[in-house]
């Protein structure tokens, strides 16, 4: 597939972005403005750019606690995002959510997960429901690769392809689950020959290149479009912190290893692609870059600035029509 | 007695005017009736299940459902409860209205995280960007021969879930009015029916009839004390009344039937008549409804007890399967005529 300069630095700007976005995140954990624990996706960029860019406005992403990336590519304003993670009345959620909910189904985001494969079944669910309401949108579900040895998935899975649903599972493999080795937890070496069991087709791809995971993603999706579904694509991919904010991702892994999945940084990749495609390039992506930072900076100080949510709101919205 | 004599005044407080024509109609028959009248009023509606369409349910409450609407309306699931109870989560989500056949409550260990932490969640971490209509409906509670698995009530778990609606029908009509009211809810509610009901008969409206949620019914006035009481408790409660009124005793009974939001006015203003309580479930009593209940009362009406309220709930063992055990591990109606001549004392 052809990609244009133009494309290839929307594509940057975005995974740029997200990096940034969560760096700072980080940032604001280690001062004690962001409470609890977040899961960064630091590395893994390509993997929710890819996908999403591969999507139309009308599809709908079901993602988890390690989505920021996922919830940003879909043109989630970053401010509202922040503002979520700080706990601000101004958050996606009005402060209810947070790290791990960042909801925005203006922009095709529904609430994301924090029970790992709960929501493959979900997901099914909202494919259902496009069906039956004859709209064309598909399903975008996105997991861990830890997520597939939990029932719930192989349930969801069986369910999307006796019901031909439209939905693209998308397994993001970082190589851990919190500090488990993957392939420690399976016997093999394929979670995706697990799936084609289910009747599934399956698609393998480099997750560090946003181009690969784009392309994968296009056809998964026309299928799933035509009535092919549910497509599964497992993406390789790494992150290059730690679980959480408060695990250094040192103690189960070598430094060696690190290094070697670094060196294939998807922001690198698609500076070296973007660098053989056009030479004033490092000059443009420099610019781009500080552009982005000065724009989450003003975004995290918005949000830093905004009130907390009050106690009246509470008790609101645990049901429709009453006060709990 | 029979649980039908409970529909000469159940349905009070109800929106139905008594005048109207009647048919009668079994518990499961009612219910089947409201699933078709709904489905046929809004076709956003689905059922998904285990044998509940070319079957019709192992219980027979969604007999003909399949074939009246179609196989994309009413669904035949996998045994796989986690993964069509999500599935309804997120139907729910997008604009559908899922009616989920879980087939015995006991089964709803292994979905447990899609009730509890995705649809009674979703709405509140949200902000509100998202609505789970979803009704889950499900039987509960012992008959003869059931075992420790096939037997239990969990309404007191799901009443703790802030988020859940949980309801529990007694009469045909009462199953009719709420599970409409159910369907039509923009929440999450646990619609939990009793197997032993379900062949049960009783006069049903032929007019439309939706019975709000989160509203007691006063099943029978009296003044000495009151009876709190749901599901297939309520003819045991009711006999137990019977037999109070011959020693004199005059008790009131209140269908409590909506377990969260808990109706507590209702409960509150039978106590101020009467100043006595009795609390009857057939739900273990350790952590049980009866608990909540009693907490309210002292809570909220201390002044006007004259006694401790008094609980009669299932004995806090797993329920053995041997018929002979039953009424030792059941409430019975000895069992309620008892306490309340305590309560008396
Ligand atoms: C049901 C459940 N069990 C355990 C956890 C704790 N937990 C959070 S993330 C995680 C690892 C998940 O690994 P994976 O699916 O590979 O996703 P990753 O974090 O690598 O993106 C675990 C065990 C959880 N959140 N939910
Ligand atoms: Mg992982």
């Amino acid at each position: 597939m052809q990609w244009s300069v133009e494309k290839l630095l929307k594509l940057y700007r975005l995974m740029f972005l997200i990096r940034t976005f969560e760096e700072r995140c980080l940032r604001l954990s280690y001062q004690g403005q962001i409470a609890g624990s977040i899961h960064l996706c630091v590395g893994q960029e390509a993997v929710a750019v890819g996908a999403a860019e591969a999507l139309q406005e009308e599809d709908l992403t079901v993602t988890t606690y390690r989505g920021h990336g996922h919830v940003l590519a879909r043109g989630v304003d970053p401010y509202r995002a922040f503002a979520e993670m700080l706990g601000r009345r101004s958050g996606l959620c009005g402060g209810k959510g947070g790290s791990m909910h960042l909801t925005a189904v203006a922009q095709g985001v529904l609430p994301p997960n924090s029970i790992v494969a709960a929501g493959l079944p979900i997901a099914t669910g909202v494919a259902l429901a496009q069906r039956y309401l004859r709209r064309t949108s598909v399903v975008l579900c996105t997991f861990g690769e830890g997520a597939l040895n939990q029932g719930a998935a192989h349930e969801a899975l069986n369910l999307a392809a006796i019901w031909d649903l439209p939905v693209i599972f998308l397994c993001e493999n970082n190589g851990y689950a919190e500090m488990t080795p993957a392939y420690s937890m399976i016997k093999g070496e394929s979670f995706a020959a697990r799936v084609r069991a289910y009747g599934i087709a399956t698609y393998e791809v480099d997750g560090m290149d946003v181009c690969a995971v784009a392309e994968g993603t296009m056809q998964a999706v026309e299928q799933a479009r035509a009535g092919q579904g549910p497509i599964f694509i497992e993406a390789r991919t790494y992150r290059f912190l730690g679980h959480y904010q408060a695990d250094p991702g040192t103690a189960y892994r070598s430094a060696e290893e690190v290094q070697r999945w670094r060196a294939r940084d998807p922001l690198k990749l698609l500076r070296a692609r973007l660098c053989e495609q056009q030479v004033d390039t490092e000059r443009m992506l420099t610019a781009l870059e500080e552009e982005v930072k000065a724009y989450l900076e003003e975004c995290e100080r918005r949000a830093l600035a905004d009130p907390w949510p009050e106690a009246e709101v509470l008790t609101e919205g645990v049901y429709a029509s009453i006060q709990a | 007695m029979h649980p039908s004599r409970l529909n000469e005044t159940a349905g009070q407080g109800s929106t139905a005017a008594s005048s109207q024509e009647m048919r009668e109609l079994s518990y499961a028959q009612a219910i089947n009736v409201a699933l078709a009248e709904e489905m046929e009023r809004d076709e956003r509606i689905i059922l998904l299940g285990e044998d509940i369409g070319a079957y019709g349910g192992v219980f027979r409450v969604t007999q003909g459902l399949q074939e009246r609407f179609g196989t994309h309306r009413v669904l035949d699931t996998p045994i796989s409860e986690a993964g069509f109870l999500g599935c309804a989560v997120g139907a729910a989500m997008c604009g559908l209205r899922p009616v989920v056949e879980i087939m015995y409550v006991d089964f709803t260990g292994v979905a447990m995280d899609q009730i509890i932490n995705q649809a009674a969640k979703l709405a509140y971490v949200s902000g509100g960007q998202v609505r789970v209509p979803l009704v889950i409906r499900t039987q509960q509670g012992a008959r003869p021969g059931a075992a420790a698995q096939h037997a239990q009530c969990f309404e007191a778990i799901f009443a703790h879930i802030p988020g859940l609606r949980v309801v529990t029908p007694a009469t045909p009509r009462d199953a009719r009015g709420l599970l409409k009211a159910a369907i039509r809810c923009d929440d999450p509610v646990v619609f939990l029916e009793h197997k032993l009901l379900y062949s049960t008969t009783g006069l049903v409206p032929l007019a439309e009839e939706v019975i709000p949620l989160g509203r007691a019914s006063l099943v029978r006035s009296g003044k000495d004390v009151s009876l709190f009481s749901y599901a297939a408790m309520l003819p045991v409660v009711m006999e137990a009344a019977d037999r109070l009124a011959e020693m004199g005793v005059s008790a009131e009974v209140v269908d409590v039937r909506s377990l969260a939001p808990l109706d507590e006015e209702t409960l509150l203003s039978s106590i101020r008549r009467t100043n006595r309580a009795l609390i009857v479930h057939e739900a273990w009593r350790r952590g049980g409804l009866g608990a909540e209940i009693a907490a309210l009362l002292q809570e909220r009406a201390f002044d006007y007890l004259d006694a401790p309220v008094a609980r009669v709930a299932a004995c806090d063992v797993p329920k053995p399967f041997s018929p002979a055990f039953d009424a030792f591990y059941l409430p019975t109606v000895e069992k309620v005529v008892q306490a309340v001549l305590t309560l008396l004392r």
